[in-house]
């Protein structure tokens, strides 16, 4: 009995392998390392929604702005009383900035982005990955105050000269977030197409279809989600953007009457504001509650991506 | 399954978030930190205008007093006031009085004034005019006046910039201006240096800047019936555009709060930096405006 007992505590062989080897230990280690990450991320969200959505709910539960007044409302007067002495909050001005510096970027910025991608992709391979492939991504890196910089000193003064006015406005918004969004959808569009299988391209050209007719009826196609995942992203950047559009948008917080028109955006209005206004003042609500339809803006755009990537999708990685 | 959880996730963050956002005035500033305590070290936030004269008599004054360091931030006005009433600095700077900020309960902070800002309006060079009445003034910034031409100088539309709504700047100019009326909505730029090269370059621009921010050649001063933004006026009151900058502590400042401001006060820093950079020292003052832009003699 002794013996046995003797013999089995020294027995290495027996030990090793019950005992949990380092190996295991390190992948236990890094498994819980991992999991502890996704919980500390997963509370820092659940933070920011929480302090996001409680702030900017104060407006219409402790000041009693009318929700529907607030987002429809078209007159933006935060501080200065009008000659009935009512301070007036309506979000329409900012809303409508915002969606139309986004969409018009978008749409100018994608044709674009698509043609440069198909010439990297399907028309010149070499050269593109050689050149225009650094020279997207340092586009992607550029921080936004120096493109908001060269809009302020180049754009604007430009569109004074052609146009008259300022030459701040909707159009130098769009002209400087098309620069900004350009990269982002490209290099996202190249891995849509990069994504379409070879075999694709074989058939199609072994059936007798031009370069054009591959390019046009086959891959385009095939990678449109791809595609459309990207313009969402873009877009998202786009809505986002707060520094490069604050300095040539104009920040009046108008509903527009054309693309020479000052505007506002609900980050610009942000930016400019929070600093102005108390904590706990009506003011310093409706920046939140701005906020919160940014936040609220930016589920729906991840939304939207969800969607769009649930579609049959070849770019997706079924191959 | 995991499409529920996330359902109920957003759920419950809506119903907590509606439920603590109806019952919380503020989730920051009701706290109040015992920052009076004799600290050696002075946190100053808020005004953006008054931030490189803080930081200035700061460098002094921390040459002089060795252990104490003073450290400036921006955040403007409503961050110094809201984080001086929450006790989470020593010194909240503003532009504007606290009582004209709502939220903010004014009887708990001290008002320590430590300069005086005038404002002058100032248009693109080529506005070749000199010089306006405050009635014509009024109506450029109403959006009553829309030509040059009207008010006799250029054919040239007039192009508005404000600076953002609640600036300590735009505030005081409104209020000496504007005699109640609504501002016109007009494009807004949220500092005096971005003004200032805005209207340097755009063509019947107007606006209006802090005596130190009016430099540069393609400036064109405004005289208000025939008065100049000048310091003498300003301390005269005869030229109206003018506030204070002011350094707000929670209650009565103490220990070296107190000496930090008595030494902003002092005529060392007023007719030394504070002249320097443009600002007009508190001891030539002849005149006092309070709150509600009343003047009354010294």
């Amino acid at each position: 009995m002794t013996r046995r007992h003797n013999k089995n505590s020294q027995d290495p062989i027996r030990n090793s392998l019950l005992q949990k080897s380092i190996s295991a230990k390190k992948d236990e280690f890094g498994r819980s390392l991992s999991l502890s990450a996704l919980i500390l991320i997963g509370v820092v969200v659940f933070s920011i929604f929480f302090f996001v959505l409680s702030r900017g709910l104060m407006t219409f539960t402790l000041d009693h702005i009318n929700p529907f007044n607030f987002i429809f409302g078209t007159v933006w007067n935060p501080t200065s009383p009008d000659a009935n002495g009512n301070l007036q909050f309506g979000a329409m001005p900012m809303i409508v900035g915002s969606f139309l510096v986004t969409l018009l970027s978008a749409l100018v910025a994608t044709p674009f982005a698509i043609a440069t991608s198909l010439f990297m992709v399907e028309i010149q391979p070499n050269w593109g990955k050689k050149i225009m492939q650094p020279v997207v991504e340092l586009l992607v890196g550029i921080p936004s105050v120096v493109y908001g910089f060269i809009g302020l000193t180049v754009v604007v003064p430009f569109l004074r000269n052609i146009f008259g006015g300022s030459g701040f406005g909707i159009l130098a918004g769009t002209i400087v977030l098309f620069v900004m969004i350009l990269p982002t959808i490209t290099s996202l569009t190249i891995d849509a197409l990069k994504n379409v299988p070879n075999h694709y391209r074989e058939s199609a050209l072994a059936i007798g279809a031009t370069r054009w007719q591959m390019i046009y009826k086959v891959i385009l196609r095939a990678a449109t989600p791809g595609i459309l995942t990207a313009i969402v992203f873009g877009m998202a950047r786009a809505f986002g953007e707060a520094l490069a559009v604050q300095m040539v948008v104009g920040n009046a917080a108008i509903m527009p009457n054309g693309l020479m028109s000052s505007a506002a955006t609900l980050t610009s209005v942000l930016t400019q504001g929070i600093g102005n206004t108390a904590d706990g003042s009506v003011q310093n609500d409706v920046l939140w509650t701005l906020a919160m339809l940014l936040l609220i803006m930016s589920l729906f755009f991840n939304l939207i991506i969800g969607l769009i990537g649930k579609q049959t999708n070849i770019s997706k990685g079924k191959r | 399954m995991r499409k529920n959880l996330t359902r109920i996730g957003i759920i419950l963050i809506a119903v907590l978030a509606l439920y603590y956002g109806s019952t919380h005035r503020s989730l920051t500033s009701n706290v109040v930190g015992s920052t009076q305590a004799k600290t050696k070290n002075i946190l100053i936030v808020g005004s953006t205008a008054l931030q490189p004269l803080a930081e200035r008599a700061g460098s002094e004054y921390e040459k002089i007093n060795k252990e104490t360091s003073i450290t400036v931030q921006g955040g403007g006005s409503g961050a110094g006031l809201t984080q001086v009433q929450a006790g989470s600095v020593q010194i909240g700077s503003s532009d504007i009085f606290a009582e004209q900020q709502s939220s903010i309960q004014a009887a708990k902070l001290s008002d320590h004034r430590v300069a005086v800002v005038g404002i002058a309006p100032v248009t693109n060079k080529d506005v070749t005019i000199k010089n306006l009445s405050m009635d014509q003034l009024r109506k450029i910034f109403t959006g009553e006046v829309k030509n040059w031409r009207d008010l006799g100088g250029p054919d040239l539309a007039i192009t508005v910039v404000n600076r953002s709504s609640g600036s300590g700047t735009r505030t005081v100019f409104e209020k000496s201006v504007l005699a109640g009326q609504t501002a016109l909505h007009a494009q807004e730029q949220d500092s005096n240096g971005t003004v200032q090269k805005i209207v340097a370059s755009a063509p019947g621009s107007i606006s209006y800047l802090s005596f130190g921010y009016i430099t540069g050649a393609n400036l064109n001063t405004i005289s208000i019936d025939h008065v100049k933004p000048t310091q003498s006026n300003v301390e005269t009151n005869k030229w109206k555009i003018w506030g204070y900058e002011h350094m707000y502590t929670h209650g009565k400042a103490e220990g070296e709060t107190a000496k930090f401001i008595k030494y902003f006060q002092s005529k060392k820093i007023q007719s030394g930096i504070v002249k320097k950079l443009g600002y007009i020292p508190l001891a030539g003052m002849q005149v006092t405006k309070n709150s509600q832009g009343k003047v009354s003699g010294k």
